[in-house]
């Protein structure tokens, strides 16, 4: 572990609306550790993800990347940094047009300039490392099911080896079997590329299975953080209604909303 | 109801729901400008993308060919028996071919093109960039280190900016010869006497100024396509309602800026 954060949120406030979603939030990562944010809905995990991806633009506060602050960054220095990092969206996120090799590769073509007959290559080896043959390179993303879209996700997640990758609910919608082998990969790919991996879920499972560390958000802040087999043993409020599944608690006004 | 418009005496009310509404065409009049003016930008700096661009010439102008000339042909024969009657009232049937050629060549051509390609182009741009947003895609693309304005939009204006005033023309002699196919086939006129009547009268500023218009008309259609799409919110419904607003805004654009061009193109 380093002394600077792979990736650090320091003092992020967003509103929508008038009503705050982040208050202040500071959160760090380090070089090669997996972070999986959980909290109930509505209480910001997503715009914290979209803050650091650059798609959300927050009201104050920094989101630091390898020390940089990446707010306000534009242009050149804007895309060097994305190149180095990839994201799995909750709904897969492919492009209906293109075919499933064509999504894979989509960043090697239109950004890094490979051509096309390398850029498939390399998709068709991004497929295999997340278990899909090379069949399915040209089928469009409608022709596969849900799983083996979550599957092109993560290989266009990975293909251009980025340092840092987010997990937006990974395994939301998915049965049980269908999530365990998502999780079993989205574990094999951040291990095997060394990357720093945040991720949003509320699906315990899940989180229990890809974080070296788990953080609970709840009122635009971190609450709690600690590792997964804590999550058992803590006597925080937050955490035992959420691990608890239970209506009452500090949580009420998430239920009552 | 806010604590705010609770405070305003019922009077002020009307006043207040005019302000808003106000603000509200204000701002959408500056969010389009700013969205035109970063679409046409995105058209003219690198990186270009020649294959999205090609896919849009093809999508935008080879598969609109039957619906623009379906149309022209109609409506050049329609106009042409119109004109007959109307010219008969005081003996002037004859000028029938220049009225319709004047007509198609100026009006009709580059505006019903323009229609055909907002009912057909900018609903379909609208719904499937308003999906993208929906599902993620463009967020997506925007991780994937591509600017969704140099991908998706500038290839769509661009396409139809150029493809346009080509349906036009094709539009302009689809037209032409549906008057000539009623007058010659209904009306009894002669053929050649027909062709060379239209092909005397009509000057070059008759069919270059429809085309100037067309290549406005085709930016609005795409822009107004883009802006909606782009600007999609709330799933389903908000495709569905971004789709509606491309198409109502185009219509209503493009007989504005007809009208504006006209005024134009007469004083100078």
């Amino acid at each position: 572990m380093t002394d600077i954060a792979k990736l650090e949120w320091r003092g992020v406030r967003k509103r929508f609306d008038g009503a705050p979603v982040l208050d202040g939030l500071d959160l760090s990562v380090a070089s090669g550790r997996s972070l999986v944010i959980i909290g109930g809905s509505g209480q910001g995990k997503s715009v914290t993800i979209k803050v650091a991806m650059g798609l959300v633009r927050p009201d104050a506060g920094e989101v630091l990347v390898d020390g940089k602050n990446l707010i306000g960054m534009g242009g050149r220095s804007r895309r060097n940094l994305f190149s180095r990092v990839g994201v799995l969206f909750q709904g897969a996120a492919l492009f209906d047009s293109l075919t499933v090799w064509e999504n894979v590769a989509f960043r090697l073509i239109n950004a890094d300039g490979v051509s096309r007959k390398d850029a498939k290559a390399r998709a068709i080896e991004a497929l295999a490392r997340v278990r899909l043959q090379a069949s399915v390179a040209d089928s469009h993303p409608s022709e596969l099911s849900g799983g083996m879209q979550k599957r092109v996700g993560l290989a266009r997640a990975v293909v251009a080896n980025p340092e840092i990758l987010f997990f937006d609910e990974p395994t939301t919608g998915l049965d049980p079997i269908t999530s365990a082998a998502i999780n079993e990969l989205i574990v094999d790919q951040v291990r095997g590329l060394g990357c720093t991996a945040v991720s949003i879920t509320h699906d315990l499972a899940s989180a229990r299975t890809i974080g070296d560390e788990i953080a609970m958000l709840h009122g635009g802040n971190i609450v709690w953080r600690g590792a997964p087999a804590e999550l058992d043993r803590t006597d925080n409020p937050y955490v035992r209604q959420f691990v608890d599944a239970r209506a009452d608690g500090p949580m009420t006004s998430v239920v009552e909303e | 109801m806010t604590a705010a418009d609770a405070a305003i005496p019922a009077v002020f009310k009307p006043i207040r729901s005019i302000g808003r509404s106000t603000l509200g065409a204000l701002r959408m009049v500056g969010s389009v400008g700013v969205f035109s003016v970063r679409g046409v930008a995105s058209v003219f700096t690198p990186p270009w993308f020649p294959g999205q661009l090609w896919r849009q010439l093809v999508a935008i102008g080879f598969f609109s060919l039957p619906v623009v000339g379906l149309t022209a042909i109609f409506t050049g024969a329609a106009l042409g028996l119109n004109i007959y009657t109307g010219g008969g009232r005081f003996n002037a049937e004859q000028v029938m071919p220049q009225i319709v050629a004047l007509g198609i060549t100026r009006e009709l051509g580059p505006v019903l093109a323009a229609l055909m390609l907002a009912g057909r182009v900018s609903a379909a741009i609208a719904a499937e960039i308003g999906a993208m947003r929906a599902t993620e895609q463009i967020d997506a693309m925007r991780t994937l280190s591509t600017d969704p304005f140099r991908y998706l939009v500038a290839p769509r204006l661009l396409a139809a900016t150029l493809v346009l005033p080509l349906l036009t023309l094709i539009a302009d002699i689809i037209g032409v010869a549906g008057g000539w196919l009623v007058a010659v086939r209904i009306l009894d006129f002669n053929s050649s006497v027909y062709i060379r009547n239209t092909a005397n009268f009509l000057q070059f500023w008759d069919v270059g100024s429809g085309l100037i218009k067309a290549a406005v008309f085709g930016f609005i259609v795409a822009l107004m396509g883009c802006y909606h799409g782009y600007n999609a919110k709330g799933g389903a419904r908000g495709v569905g309602r971004a789709t509606t607003h491309a198409v109502v805004s185009s219509a209503i654009l493009i007989f504005a800026s007809d009208y504006f061009l006209t005024t134009l193109f007469t004083h100078t």
